[in-house]
């Protein structure tokens, strides 16, 4: 978008590269906001599905779809109250810290092939390291609140969100492996070949751990069973207690967005990313079949490659959500002790089993080779590989790859 | 996870941080109403619990010294909100025995099919919302869709929801309408089978086993100790019922009923119908077993109100006529404990000869259920708190009157 800028209507790179960034935050703003009004009507649609109730019927016509903009309003217009033992400066701050943390993470999260608002090789260890910020906002609210209920909840999250990083890593490491790439493009475009291309189904060992990663991401963004920051039946309602209208929104905003973020992660990580089952806008479906072959080219075939794929990826990450709030609404909470006896004795465990039998799978050693769809399906991926070359050819300092070199791609500018 | 927290193994709880006093409650969304829990503890372990009470209390018994029985009934109807048809049973057996009044079979029948309906209308919500305690929220919007049933039933009875006062001493206000037995029999053929979704969202749900099976164990000792009863006591494995056990007056209202308390016995529970199985974990007297026995105690509910719909259909007499509103009490003191859905509620009248009695006294099951609350929780963490609280299915209106 900097050199569109540049060359359409001549520049300054600062100015273009400022315009840019400015465009793109708006963007992905919007997609938090949005995505976090659209998620949190659905939650309350579905929960009421799942109730036997209808959930809002009225404002917005007859879904109740604007429920979430009036609730909205209606926050804004409530009073900013801060408790006289809170330390104002950090109650203040922390929502913020938490959105912007949930928000940056958008930063290097990829829509659609090249859609992406910064392309980082390294997007998936970004998105997990920055995700991991979050729970600062959290700890800063509990701490500033100035009341017990939340300080527990605060200390309750920061144990939680800690350790369950450990296990969130390790199910990562393991599409990344497979993949040779940090590069969130590049993984999910080594599945353009069809479902049987999608790395959950790559070996038995990558369909665990994406259960796995899937129990961790719950857990790490504060979701139900795991949602004992805010576990409304003990701590009345955890580390935002003290909160009310805007700021106690934003707590609100930032959850859902991680909600979508660890889904939209998931998918790029373990359901190929924008690629559908059929894969029909790449090269190759199912590594034999010849596809459009549209993806990727920069044109305006392309770009409609390019929305078929954000609605592909848009709507599996929403499943993911959504399967989130069935949880949510099915189960009950777990303990504190019950919630890290899980991570640390049976996530962490089982994920590193994982881990070791897919590298095994993939270093074909002890024969395990053959579990791998790859050796059944040898085309699958053959096209790809060259993003793993060029990936390795930058570590050893030869330059910006053909992967990388798309840094701020057409489409959303 | 009860945890000694003099254990010298324990070293964790051997280096002890500061601790700290919380209040749980009175506004606190699971201290079920106005309960106040003064919580020190330890990070997140409990080491002391101290149960405040009062916050809802309405001098109950104070204005049942200035109205005749008949005009107190309303007042009982606010002790146990949640079962209400039990409060009016109660005054009214205490009342009826001061007067040495008989009733009809049909009457008895009447009162059979309705306490045992609000008896199951009132542990749907002891269920429901010791889901909501434990952090599920669907069980309880499921359970009082069904309680939502009984209480349509209930207004086709009395005209009210909530407060009834239909049983009232001398009988029943108005008979059953016509037809309303056959819609109790249509509500509880659907409600059967609901049963079995209750217990596996909530008794065999894995993470519930997890947070209620060993937790809160109470031993029948102490239970006995501290005088709890319904439930809490039977789910300390105590084979006691009222409804069997208790004053020929009330007693004999259950005569010729097929039932079996609800009790462990021999490590198993009666089993006439297929119950889920108790989990490994589960201890004799725990936040489980409390649980179980009171979705035992739906099933046995719906059995009696069967019998008792049979039975009302071919009784003989009226259905139990009202004393006069200023009936002359005679002069004397009586006391009559009855099976509420909470435990032994019983109610203690004392006539100076007039209409209006001298003294009028209720004792509450919650209270004394209550009661275990600082015995149980030291050990336990913050969650287990409301697991507690919850599985003792505590009303503060009747502890407070």
């Amino acid at each position: 978008m900097v050199d569109f800028f540049v060359s359409t209507f001549g520049m300054s790179p600062t100015v273009a590269a400022i315009l840019a960034a400015g465009i793109q935050c708006a963007l992905l703003l919007n997609v938090v906001a949005v995505g976090a009004l659209v998620f949190i009507w659905m939650e309350r649609k579905i929960a009421g599905r799942i109730q036997d109730r209808l959930g809002p019927t009225r404002v917005g016509g007859r879904f109740g779809w604007l429920q979430t903009l009036a609730d909205g309003i209606k926050l804004i217009a409530k009073e900013d109250l801060t408790p006289a033992d809170a330390d104002a400066l950090l109650f203040k701050l922390a929502p913020y810290i938490s959105f912007a943390a949930s928000f940056t993470a958008y930063m290097a999260l990829p829509f659609s092939d090249g859609w992406v608002a910064v392309h980082v090789n390294a997007g998936v260890f970004f998105i997990l390291a920055v995700l991991g910020l979050e729970v600062f906002g959290t700890i800063l609210a509990g701490y500033a609140s100035g009341s017990k209920w939340s300080l527990f909840g605060a200390i309750r999250e920061a144990a939680q969100v800690v350790s369950y990083e450990v296990p969130l890593g390790l199910c990562v490491v393991v599409p990344v492996m497979i993949c040779g790439t940090m590069d969130l493009v590049a993984i999910a475009n080594m599945q353009s070949a069809g479902i049987w291309s999608w790395l959950i189904f790559h070996d038995p060992f990558t369909f665990c751990i994406f259960w796995i990663y899937f129990t961790c991401a719950m857990a790490s963004v504060n979701r139900a069973p795991f949602d004992l920051a805010e576990a409304e039946s003990e701590l009345v309602a955890g580390f935002h207690t003290e909160y009310s209208g805007l700021r106690w929104s934003f707590f609100f905003m930032a959850e859902y967005g991680s909600m979508f973020l660890v889904s939209g992660l998931a998918v790029i990580l373990f359901f190929g990313g924008w690629n559908g089952p059929l894969a029909i806008m790449s090269d190759k479906i199912i590594g034999v079949i010849p596809g459009l072959g549209l993806a990727g080219q920069p044109n305006a075939w392309g770009f409609i490659a390019g929305c078929v794929g954000a609605a592909n990826f848009i709507m599996k990450a929403t499943i993911g959500v959504t399967v989130m709030i069935w949880v949510r609404w099915t189960l009950p909470r777990l303990r504190i002790d019950q919630v890290m006896t899980m991570c640390l004795k049976y996530c962490v465990p089982l994920a590193a089993a994982c881990f070791l039998g897919a590298v095994f799978v993939k270093a074909e050693i002890f024969g395990l080779g053959y579990l791998s769809v790859d050796a059944w399906l040898p085309g699958l991926r053959s096209d790809r590989l060259e993003v793993r070359e060029g990936w390795m050819t930058e570590v050893e300092g030869e330059g910006v790859t053909l992967s990388t070199e798309k840094t701020l791609v057409h489409g959303d500018g | 996870m009860a945890t000694n927290l003099e254990d010298p193994r324990i070293i964790e709880f051997d280096v002890r941080t500061d601790e700290m006093l919380v209040n749980m409650g009175p506004q606190h969304p699971s201290t079920h109403g106005v309960l106040r829990l003064v919580l020190r503890t330890d990070g997140e372990v409990i080491s002391e619990v101290t149960p405040h009470l009062g916050y809802l209390h309405r001098c109950a018994e104070k204005i049942g010294e200035n109205l005749t029985p008949r005009q107190w009934i309303p007042y009982t109807d606010r002790m146990d909100y949640l079962a209400a048809m039990n409060m009016n049973l109660g005054w009214s057996l205490v009342v009826e025995k001061l007067l040495d009044h008989e009733l009809s079979d049909k009457a008895k029948h009447l009162r059979v099919i309705i306490s045992e309906l609000g008896r199951i209308a009132s542990h749907l919500v002891g269920m429901g919302a010791y889901g909501l305690d434990l952090g599920t929220f669907s069980p309880f919007l499921y359970a009082f869709r069904e309680r939502e049933r009984i209480l349509d039933l209930f207004e086709e009875v009395c005209g009210a929801r909530l407060t009834y006062s239909y049983l009232t001493p001398g009988g029943a206000t108005a008979d059953l309408p016509t037809g309303w037995v056959d819609k109790v029999e249509a509500f509880l053929r659907q409600l059967e089978p609901i049963i079995s979704d209750y217990h596996e969202l909530l008794t065999t749900n894995a993470i519930f086993i997890k947070r209620t099976a060993g937790i809160g164990i109470m031993s029948a000792e102490m239970a006995i100790d501290y005088g709890c009863s319904g439930p809490v006591l039977r789910g300390s494995g105590v084979d006691y019922d009222l409804r069997r056990d208790g004053e020929e007056r009330y007693t004999e209202m259950y005569d010729g009923y097929a039932y079996e308390v609800v009790v462990e016995k021999d490590g198993h529970y009666p089993q006439d119908r297929n119950y889920p199985k108790v989990p490994r974990e589960a201890v004799l007297g725990d936040c489980w077993h409390r649980f179980y026995v009171r979705m035992l105690e739906v099933m046995q509910a719906m059995d009696l109100v069967e019998q008792g719909i049979e039975k009302y259909k071919s009784a003989s007499g009226d259905w139990g006529v009202p004393i006069k509103l200023t009936q002359r009490l005679p002069k004397g003191d009586v006391y009559l404990e009855t099976e509420a859905p909470r435990g032994q509620m019983g109610f203690y009248l004392v006539s100076d000869g007039s209409a209006i009695p001298w003294r009028v006294r209720a004792r509450s099951s919650c209270f004394c259920n209550l009661s275990v609350t600082s015995e149980l929780c030291p050990g336990c963490l913050i969650a287990d708190v409301p697991a507690i609280v919850g599985s003792l299915d505590i009303v503060m209106g009747e502890i407070d009157r």
